[in-house]
């Protein structure tokens, strides 16, 4: 080590500027903490080196969450949109999910905009190779060139750079995504601290020429009228922009065809890659394989940006050498002269298993060190930024020697991305999905600020005006709640042609208003000219009363499941415990729960391995332990 | 003993009820039992039980102090092959029930701690030996008096309400798995329509879980016998009809000194149907009951009775006593059994059809004349005729039974919720209750109280 070395002193150290590390960062400088955010190129701040969206069915939910809690996600695609769309909107409210195309390069822009301006905050571009920990305890990082930055907390949002490898046929390059430098050196000093990791690997489709595709083939897929938009501070006046259509196309029996007699050359066949993909985002190989009895699937093709001509084939990632991917690109009705700007390739690199956080995100066996995004195993620009503002709310907590913020399953999205990653075994970058929320009626994206805006009120990225309007909305939800229970709509020959005008059934009696509301076929805004009594509320409001009302029994019934939930979540389990001691627990539970140490016996009860016999097991013992303590005292 | 299991002391509880023929088993489990049960046992070979090889029966002697116990045989299976999976002995003993209990005691004062009532089960299934019904079957087992109970009984225990269960289970997570993909996927899988076809899907489910469900019914006969009354004046023959249907074949005449029952009940086996013959207020036989008690208290008796059986005797005249109480019983399950049939009738079936809305049924205790017609009449009343348990499978339990009534009240809201067009991603909210209770069932949901309920119910030590 030389003796001539740059030394910093900082609250916070950020390692990586993707999404987790933006908000990540964001999180800490803004509540007053000395924070500096280091990566590998100063152009890639917010890169979104894959998909050219955000949100979609369940990470639209966690942009609206990262919202509620003070993140930046939510506004700075308001400002850099291209096309939005809510699907699902036949459904239910609780599966009413935001997509956006963004226009890349801008967002890309716009956030380094926000962390260039932000006080507190500087960015440094530079590769951390080492993580300094004493006793335990972080203490800084050190540079390739040698420089020290201590700090009291450091959170490392290293996304798929660690170790990172580019391959496409047998082309294979040691980089991170869009040729850009990995980072080599700080994987082994993880190793070194004790960090066990893991390597993924994901994919990307090609870019392509737009000016070589023949839309006249493909189905238009124009955005809605009007844009609803993510942030719950953004003005919806502002997002009615013209907007920029997708086109959906599909793979033919002759891609697959070509797909499979290349399939010896194919990296990932032929065991080149040896990082494990993820399920739910295929490569178009992968699909090929595994459903070969589906003779076509769906391609979307999707903008990159206003102002580029690239375009983005959703569904079509691969890892095929280029010749296999021209023909099969080529194979696709409207892309027969398509000319790839950028080839599809995979990319492999070094991650850690999560079951060494806790669902504060900080390791367990190092204090004040924590992490989010990608390097956690998960997968997707919304889990990284979820899980890199809550990394940075409890670097911040940590460092004001405050209490941990920790949302539970039954609180939000992210409740449930954070307590998959750091309890169950996870084989594959993890992706958000609405069928992994079990309280999803409960965990909708239209009240995400109801359920998290007082925690980001704790963690101090709220204000007190923001937080007073909060306060002011739930009172109002209540009480207009309580009203229209109350309030009776009497028999008389208007209700009753209101009702025939409306395709609802005419019974010749009188309703409350709830119950009117109840009837799928009418709304709480519809049902206005019968209500004269009703006071003037905002949208946002009147939507809550809707819902809340329209589904009331499920939204009781869901309740009542999470009241069951708690009562486990709520038995701690002793920090204390040995698993050793406890009768009966068959080895392998015993060997689980000793290694992953779980704070309570509902999230002992999701660790895959522990069955619900060595659960009541656990209770037995616990209940027999408590005993024991009373009758000392 | 494996490294398995830790801090376990060693239990021992007479496993069996004590048959009339005076043999019992006593039951030793934990790493202790073979050592405790060599302090007492003497086998005619020499040899100790530490040495001998597991799944063995070995003949000798209990002593302790030098006196004599019982002539025994003893069983030694060593762990983890064995019910509990820890160590077991058992000692067959042969000298009644006095003896049997003086041999338990000896085992106690040998570093052993009698055993709660269910923790030999509640071990095994803890050890992860048995699933949750089948150790609620055992328990339904050890109580289990007449063979329906035992039947059902043992199918459970092979895991028969297990796979009914599990069938069910798996159809409701494959329609929440459809519906789920299709909200996480929206662009590539369309739910229109589904809801039309989860309603017919979820029908067959539906109607298989009320069946199920009604068994219980069934079920409760099976393991708790048809609380029976028999009533009637004195001298109309009851005692001989009780003699007669206790002479039968198939009849099992048990005693069962429970731990929580200090009166004698008697069980009478009709054709495998076990009728517990109540025992009103105390009276330990049915024999002038209605003098003794009188009409009200009578009544009173019936009020808690599943079946009534009513005696007349045929060559009497029909009192205005009888009519009266007969009037006032008429609706009820009751049977009429016009008494001494042999001799010359006084009263006609019409006359009790004109007092009371019940079947009657001329027998005569004496000759064994009518029973099987009385047979077939209370399996008409209470199994529908059918005989319905060999492969059936039964819901014996009332935890199961108040977990089934969930599951089929949440595919009704389903089912209600399809009905008035509510969109798909809340039907989800009631398939997983429904698959929830279900797994409660199966013992793969963990209620926090579960555990102790169900063991709290173990009646004795098996």
């Amino acid at each position: 080590m030389s003796e001539y070395r740059q030394e910093e002193t900082f609250d916070a150290v950020v390692v990586g500027a993707g999404h987790a590390g933006c908000e990540a960062a964001l999180a800490c400088a803004r509540r007053g903490l000395k924070t500096v955010i280091f990566t590998v190129s100063v152009d890639s701040i917010a890169l979104m080196p894959c998909n050219p969206n955000i949100g979609g069915t369940s990470k639209g939910h966690l942009v609206r969450e990262i919202d509620a809690l003070g993140g930046e996600m939510a506004k700075n695609i308001d400002k850099t949109f291209i096309q939005s769309k809510m699907l699902n909107r036949s459904k239910g409210p609780a599966v009413h999910s935001l997509r956006a195309q963004a226009d890349k390069q801008e967002y890309s822009r716009s956030m380094r905009k926000v962390l260039e301006n932000q006080e507190n905050l500087l960015i440094t571009q530079g590769e951390v190779s080492e993580l300094i920990v004493e006793d335990g305890t972080v203490k800084g990082v050190k540079t390739r060139s040698g420089a020290v930055y201590h700090a009291g907390a450091v959170i490392l949002c290293t996304g798929v750079y660690l170790k990172a490898r580019c391959i496409y046929g047998d082309v294979s390059t040691n980089s991170g995504p869009n040729g850009l430098l990995p980072a080599n050196y700080l994987s082994d000093s993880l190793v070194k601290n004790g960090i066990k990791l893991v390597r993924f690997k994901t994919g990307t489709p090609a870019r392509i020429d737009k000016r070589t595709i023949d839309f006249s083939k493909m189905m238009i897929q124009p955005g809605d009228v009007p844009v609803e938009p993510f942030s719950f501070s953004t003005d919806p006046s502002d997002v009615q922009i013209e907007q920029v259509p997708c086109y959906l196309t599909n793979t033919t029996p002759e891609t697959h065809e070509i797909i499979r007699a290349n399939l010896d050359r194919s990296p990932l066949y032929a065991g080149v890659i040896h990082g494990t993909g993820p399920r739910y985002c295929p490569s178009i190989e992968d699909k090929v394989v595994r459903f070969a009895e589906k003779d076509h699937h769906q391609v979307f093709i999707e903008p990159e940006g206003r102002y580029t001509n690239e375009v983005y084939i959703d569904g079509m990632s691969s890892s095929m050498p280029e010749d296999v991917q021209v023909r099969m690109y080529r194979s696709v009705p409207g892309l027969e002269n398509a000319h790839i700007v950028r080839p599809a390739y995979a990319i492999e690199y070094d991650c850690i298993d999560p079951r060494q956080l806790k669902n504060t995100l900080e390791f367990k066996n190092i204090h004040g060190l924590f992490a989010g995004g990608q390097f956690n195993g998960s997968s997707g620009y919304e889990e990284a930024a979820a899980q890199g503002l809550l990394a940075g709310i409890n670097a911040g907590q940590y460092l004001f020697g405050k209490e941990a913020i920790t949302i539970d399953r039954s609180e939000g999205y992210l409740g449930v991305l954070v307590d998959d990653l750091v309890t169950k075994e996870n084989l594959e970058p993890y992706r958000m999905m609405t069928s992994r929320a079990e309280y999803r009626l409960l965990l909708r994206q239209d009240n995400a600020d109801l359920r998290l805006r007082e925690k980001g009120y704790q963690a101090g990225l709220i204000s007190k005006e923001q937080y007073d309007a909060l306060l002011l909305k739930k009172e109002q939800i209540a009480a207009e709640t309580e009203r229209v229970k109350k309030t009776k709509i009497p028999h008389s020959s208007e209700l009753d042609r209101f009702l025939s005008d409306n395709g609802s059934i005419v019974t010749g009696a009188g309703f409350t208003v709830a119950e009117l509301i109840r009837r799928p076929e009418l709304t709480y805004d519809l049902l206005a000219p019968l209500d004269p009594g009703r006071p003037e509320l905002p949208k946002d409001v009147r939507e809550q009363v809707n819902i809340e009302i329209k589904y009331e029994g499920y939204i009781k019934r869901q309740r009542k499941q999470v009241e069951a939930f708690k009562k486990m979540e709520t038995r701690r389990i002793p920090e204390d415990i040995d698993y050793k001691e406890v009768g009966s627990l068959r080895l392998e539970a015993i060997q689980k729960l000793d290694q992953f140490r779980p704070s309570s016996i509902g999230q002992a009860s999701r660790i895959s391995g522990v069955s619900p016999a060595d659960i009541s097991v656990l209770l037995v013992y616990l209940e027999k332990r408590a005993q024991e303590r009373r009758l000392r005292k | 003993m494996s490294d398995l299991y830790y801090n376990e002391d060693t239990i021992a509880a007479v496993s069996t009820g004590i048959s009339p023929g005076g043999i019992g088993i006593v039951r030793i489990s934990g790493p202790d039992a073979i050592a405790a049960a060599d302090r007492l046992f003497f086998s005619r070979s020499g040899q100790k039980l530490a040495n001998v090889k597991s799944h063995t029966i070995h003949y000798g002697t209990i002593c302790e102090d030098g006196e004599m116990l019982d002539e025994v045989l003893v069983s030694v299976m060593r762990a983890p092959a064995t019910y509990t999976r820890e160590d077991i002995v058992e000692i067959n003993c042969h000298g009644g029930i006095f003896v049997v209990r003086k041999v338990l005691r000896a085992v106690l004062r040998n570093g052993v701690r009698p055993a709660e009532p269910g923790e030999f089960t509640k071990r095994a299934f803890l050890n992860g030996r048995i699933d949750l019904t089948q150790a609620e079957a055992v328990m339904d087992l050890i109580s289990a008096d007449n063979e329906y109970a035992e039947k059902s009984a043992v199918s459970q225990l092979k895991g028969s309400v297990r796979d009914a269960v599990l069938s069910c289970r798996e159809k409701i997570l494959y329609e929440t798995a459809y519906i789920e993909a299709a909200l996480d996927d929206p662009e590539h899988y369309d739910l229109t329509g589904y809801g039309d076809e989860l309603y017919s899907k979820l029908q067959p489910i539906l109607r298989e879980l009320e069946s199920l469900y009604r068994t219980s019914d069934d079920g409760k006969i099976m393991r708790e016998g048809i609380a029976t009354v028999i009533l009637g004046r004195p001298n109309v023959g009851k005692s001989t009809l009780m003699n007669v249907l206790s002479g039968t074949d198939t009849a099992i005449v048990t005693e069962i000194a429970g731990t929580t029952r200090d009166v004698l009940e008697e069980t009478v086996s009709i054709g495998g149907l076990p009728l517990r013959i109540m025992d009103t207020a105390g009276i330990r036989t049915t024999e002038d009951v209605i003098e003794k008690i009188g009409v009200e208290k009578a009544l009173k008796c019936a009020e808690n009775a599943d079946l009534i059986l009513y005696v007349l005797d045929a060559a009497s005249e029909f009192s205005q006593e009888d009519k009266d109480l007969l009037e006032q019983l008429s609706g009820r399950q009751m049977i009429v059994l016009l008494n001494k049939s042999d001799l010359k009738q006084r009263i006609k079936e019409s006359d009790v059809s004109a007092v009371a809305d019940a079947p009657v049924i001329s027998v005569s205790a004496k000759e064994n004349y009518g029973i099987g017609q009385l047979r077939e009449y209370v399996l008409d009343l209470f199994l529908g005729g059918e005989v319905r348990f060999n492969e059936q499978v039964y819901i014996t339990n009332e935890r199961h039974k108040a977990a089934l009534s969930d599951v089929i009240e949440s595919l009704k809201l389903v089912l209600e919720s399809i009905e008035t067009g509510m969109p798909e991603d809340v039907f989800t909210v009631d398939l997983m209750d429904a698959y929830r209770s279900l797994g409660t069932i199966i013992g793969e949901e963990i209620g926090e109280d579960l555990i102790n309920e169900i063991f709290s119910k173990f009646c004795m030590g098996k």
